[in-house]
């Protein structure tokens, strides 16, 4: 059997890097200036964390791949990301909410996993949380600012978090190997997160003016394997030079 | 060649983005350990995806070996993590000298203006040209000016 701990570091990294992908596409096209510079330091921020993680996962593995090779050599149900990250940009408002969604996951999740009686899983979550603190305060003002802004922008909150909302769960779905890590004191079961996260999102909504929407209706599968249409295209686009030229170097 | 002089070679490259800085001043330089096989060079990232760190390396690697020491590897270290606290006093003091507003740890952003010195000052973007830096304005002279974020 596989150590479980490349579950997780896959998980994590894969979650990173898809939305590292997704956002870079706004390079020089964002609404403004700043949210554009913004958004290229967030997916450089999430690039350098899937790439530990990613190397992490090939170094247990042992199988002689490294963080490159697991990126651009696997196929969609190779990857571990939840559903959420691989949505479609579609607009501002929605890459916003997006990552905000993201963010606050992340901070909790990297906030336990800085604790985990694994070493380098606790080394790499707490290298990568002081960035993601910084992440998770720009899109929270953000979603505040917008969502209790004009008619127009905090309906556009609004429709992005309800269009969100059912991919979001991806992040609060058990696995059998989340089972072991979790009787190894490495990681949370990470149904155990999403109480804290919901609060949070409560919090902030008094704030917004939006409201987090009832249902707990998830969409599932991303642990498995199980993607959307839409990770087929991501990876197209990324993997493609490598699948093309493969080991091509700058 | 012993290992406090290699230390004292490597702590004085200059940051890439930063020349007025050195590794020293960045706190980057985690130790230097003498190996069987030669000097162990232990770095800190300071962003993850800092594209300067593979920078660093090359000028570390480029330091050694024009004073002629060849036998050595750098080592990525993660623990303990690097954050803004690492840089030294003298390192703000160079920051400030060269008009990047250093780090102000506690508060929401920069001290005072680097140029004027007022402490009226208004963020301008939460990022900046580099990732280690964001955008601030001063609202006395009305230069803008970066600001080493608090980490
Ligand atoms: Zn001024």
């Amino acid at each position: 059997m596989s150590d479980p701990r490349i579950h997780l570091a896959l998980r994590m990294g894969d979650n990173s890097l898809i939305l590292a992908q997704q956002n870079s596409k706004w390079c020089g096209h964002a609404p403004t200036l700043e949210e554009d510079i913004a958004l290229a330091n967030v997916s450089l921020d999430l690039m350098g964390h899937a790439q530990m993680w990613l190397g992490f996962a090939a170094e247990i593995e042992c199988e002689g791949r490294n963080a490159d090779t697991l990126a651009f050599f696997r196929d969609t149900e190779e990857f571990r990301n939840s559903l959420l990250v691989e949505r479609p940009n579609v607009d501002f408002a929605t890459t916003l909410m997006r990552q905000y969604l993201f963010d606050v996951w992340h901070l909790e999740q990297l906030l336990l996993l800085s604790q985990s009686s694994d070493t380098l899983v606790a080394e790499i979550s707490q290298k990568a949380l002081v960035e993601v603190r910084y992440h998770r305060e720009r899109s929270q003002s953000l979603v505040i600012r917008l969502g209790d802004g004009t008619i127009d922008s905090h309906n556009r909150m609004q429709e992005a978090l309800n269009a969100l909302w059912s991919y979001f769960g991806s992040f609060f779905e058990d696995s059998k190997d989340d089972e072991l890590l979790f009787d190894l004191q490495t990681s949370p079961m990470p149904s155990s997160l999403y109480p804290s996260v919901l609060e949070q999102l409560n919090q902030d909504c008094v704030l917004s003016t939006l409201k987090t929407p009832e249902s707990e209706f998830w969409q599932k599968g991303a642990v498995q394997g199980h993607h959307t249409e839409n990770l087929g295209y991501i990876l197209a686009e990324m993997q493609y030079l490598q699948r093309t030229y493969p080991n091509s170097k700058w | 060649m012993d290992v406090l002089t290699v230390k004292s070679i490597v702590e004085s490259v200059p940051d890439p983005e930063i020349p007025v800085l050195t590794l020293g001043d960045l706190g980057v330089i985690r130790g230097v350990h003498e190996r069987d096989d030669g000097f162990e060079i232990h770095v800190t990232p300071t962003y993850s995806g800092c594209p300067a760190t593979r920078v660093i390396n090359e000028m570390i690697s480029e330091a050694l070996l024009s004073a002629h020491i060849e036998k050595f590897t750098i080592k990525k270290v993660l623990s303990p993590v690097w954050s803004t606290q690492w840089i030294s006093e003298s390192g703000k003091a160079k920051l400030e000298e060269y008009g990047i507003a250093p780090p102000n740890p506690g508060a929401k952003g920069p001290k005072s203006c680097p140029q004027c010195k007022s402490t009226r000052v208004s963020e301008i973007s939460a990022f900046g040209s580099t990732p280690c830096q964001a955008l601030w304005r001063c609202q006395e002279c009305l230069e803008p000016f970066n600001y080493f974020k608090c980490l």
